[in-house]
């Protein structure tokens, strides 16, 4: 095989190379939290590029959860499925990327079980970059996503009066909650002992907050203490946000709401990751 | 700003104590490595190496007792500590879906290398570990050598005043482990202080300046690899036999002339027996003894005593296997 050939053909490059090597292994002055960021971002982008496969998980789910929900209750709720699929494209678009931010936590988890964790704890680097840089290419895997669910709704009769530029707009806000929501899974990877479980733990979350919104049916049709639940629930707000914006509508407090409630969840879970970071072992 | 002298000792523990649950993994070590040179922390799996190494790295806090790496405290100066060690984890701590070259560059950009040094950085260093041909390679396809290797080279982007290496050579072909030595021998001509836990007492021997034997959490002897082996006291002598049917009368030959008391091994023309020391002349002289009496001897071997002997030596009992597998 060639990975034996490769070690012993080069076994006797000597170590007087090693010795070089090693005198001009000086410190440089300590990177900074945005290097640091963006190392990690990279690696991120690496990761898609040597395993396009990983693609596939976090496109074809919305993709499949477009056609599915369109067709299953779009004559039911609005009477035909291209009227409905105005309503249900933006909110479907933000079940979808929310529930794939799980991945994230996974992925964490995965670092953490695995020995490569260790090596960033004994880096003298400034530690949030390393979950940062994470999701920021996450959020590439995310964009891909959500471009593709719009592509696809514009196939099957979705013509938002936003136009691009509201499209992209509403993109962004899903983008910016996915963002905050994902500290929450980043937390729980520091708590879950595997991967798998991290998901699951996410999971028991994500699908109350998505399914009890306004995604799929007017809270008006629902009992009282489900409408409770779906106004303080602050997925609501980022689907309004989103229609509103795709629909070149007025905004309301909507934008205002998702950008709280990010805030919100960023500063609880946020510092929790970093000190289960530092603590969890 | 306090710059600590260069004569204080690069490890210094007292009492370090960690505990999982209710088991002590590690129960009131003492350690000091002086700079310079090899340190081997030598034990069997489970024994609190890679506990000791943790806490020393800065990776776990210690439920009691105190380190200082460097002159600095690991607990309250973890970050100044964090600046001038390298870690070679027990598990490769390398990341498997990148490339041998990806990764040195990831990890020479976050340790403040510009774009093009990191890259110049990667590739020199693949090739001081022999990896240059492997460099684009994702690592998962590694052998575990080249793995060990690369994680080598990615402790030591930047030049660390002290590296640990837990158990370096674990799993490893011989050929791959002489290149481990070789590097870590490397390290050492630059000023490297090496910490090195191993199971293997040949490893500590051939590579250790002094040696700390750990068992169940505690140092339970420490001292230069002749100290430890002179205070074991005791060598193997494998005698091979040509006629099975022999081995009771050479074995009658060895206790009567020699006084020593040999055992039968599995192999029905084996023979093993414990000696003192590492005395050649003795070995010797009990083949010519075996021969003297008609008994022809095929191949003999003396060996050093197998950890296994220092164990008993130092602890009364063997290394229990079982009990390692567990606590590993």
């Amino acid at each position: 095989m060639t990975v034996q050939l490769t070690s012993s053909a080069a076994d006797t490059s000597g170590s007087s190379d090693l010795r070089d090597v090693l005198m001009r292994g000086t410190r440089p002055p300590r990177a900074n939290a945005f290097t640091v960021t963006m190392t990690f971002g990279w690696r991120a982008l690496l990761k898609i590029k040597h395993g396009p496969m990983q693609l596939f998980d976090v496109t074809v789910f919305p993709l499949m959860l477009t056609l599915m929900f369109t067709y299953l209750l779009g004559g039911a709720i609005a009477g035909s499925t291209t009227v409905y699929l105005q309503d249900l494209l933006p909110g479907i678009l933000v079940m979808a990327i929310l529930m794939i931010t799980q991945y994230t936590g996974a992925a964490l988890n995965s670092d953490r079980t695995k020995g490569v964790f260790d090596r960033f704890k004994t880096l003298a680097i400034w530690r949030p970059g390393s979950v940062i840089g994470a999701m920021l290419g996450d959020l590439v895997r995310y964009s891909i996503a959500g471009i593709l669910v719009v592509l696809l709704g514009v196939a099957l009769g979705f013509r938002p009066a936003g136009g691009v530029i509201g499209v992209a707009l509403g993109l962004m806000v899903v983008l910016l909650f996915s963002f905050a929501i994902s500290w929450m899974w980043t937390a729980a990877a520091f708590v879950m002992p595997t991967p798998h479980s991290t998901m699951a733990a996410g999971a028991i979350i994500i699908f109350p907050l998505t399914f009890l919104s306004n995604i799929f049916a007017d809270p008006k049709t629902m009992p009282g203490w489900l409408q409770a639940f779906i106004d303080v629930n602050p997925v609501t707000y980022v689907v309004s946000a989103t229609r509103n914006l795709m629909f070149d509508r007025p905004l309301g407090n909507d934008l205002l709401w998702v950008l709280v409630s990010s805030a919100v969840i960023v500063a609880i879970f946020g510092p929790l990751t970093m000190w289960l970071y530092k603590n969890k072992q | 700003m306090i710059f600590p002298l260069r004569s204080e000792p690069a490890v210094e523990a007292t009492g370090l104590v960690k505990k999982f649950h209710a088991v002590k993994a590690v129960d009131g070590v003492d350690l000091v490595v002086p700079r310079g040179g090899i340190y081997s922390v030598l034990g069997p799996n489970g024994a609190g190496k890679t506990t000791v190494i943790r806490i020393l790295a800065t990776l776990a806090t210690p439920d009691g007792g105190q380190a200082r790496v460097l002159g600095r405290d690991v607990v309250s100066e973890a970050a100044k500590v964090r600046e001038r060690i390298g870690l070679t984890g027990q598990f490769a701590t390398v990341d498997e879906e990148l490339t041998g070259t990806e990764n040195l560059i990831m990890l020479a950009r976050l340790q403040g290398f510009s774009r093009a040094a990191s890259v110049r950085r990667a590739s020199d260093l693949l090739g001081a570990v022999s990896l240059d041909a492997a460099a684009d390679r994702l690592v998962k396809k590694y052998s575990g050598g080249m793995r060990r290797r690369l994680d080598i080279a990615a402790s030591i982007i930047v030049t660390p005043d002290l590296l640990f290496l837990d158990e370096p050579t674990t799993g490893l072909d011989p050929r791959s482990r002489a290149q481990v030595w070789e590097t870590v021998r490397g390290l050492v001509e630059v000023g490297t202080t090496i910490l090195l836990t191993t199971q293997y007492l040949d490893e500590a021997d051939q590579l250790a300046d002094r040696i700390a034997v750990m068992e169940h959490g505690k140092v339970i002897a420490e001292g230069t690899p002749g100290q430890l082996k002179s205070s074991v006291g005791v060598g193997t002598l494998r005698i091979r036999l040509r006629e099975a049917a022999q081995r009771p009368e050479a074995i009658r030959v060895l206790a009567e002339d020699l006084q020593i008391t040999a055992q039968e091994e599995a192999d029905a023309v084996g023979l093993t027996a414990r000696v003192p020391g590492s005395d050649a002349d003795l070995a010797v002289s009990a083949v010519s003894r075996l021969a003297g009496r008609g008994i022809s001897v095929t191949d003999f071997a003396l060996g050093q005593p197998s950890l296994d002997e220092v164990f008993l030596a130092l602890t009364g009992h063997t290394t229990d296997r079982n009990d390692q597998e567990e606590a590993a």
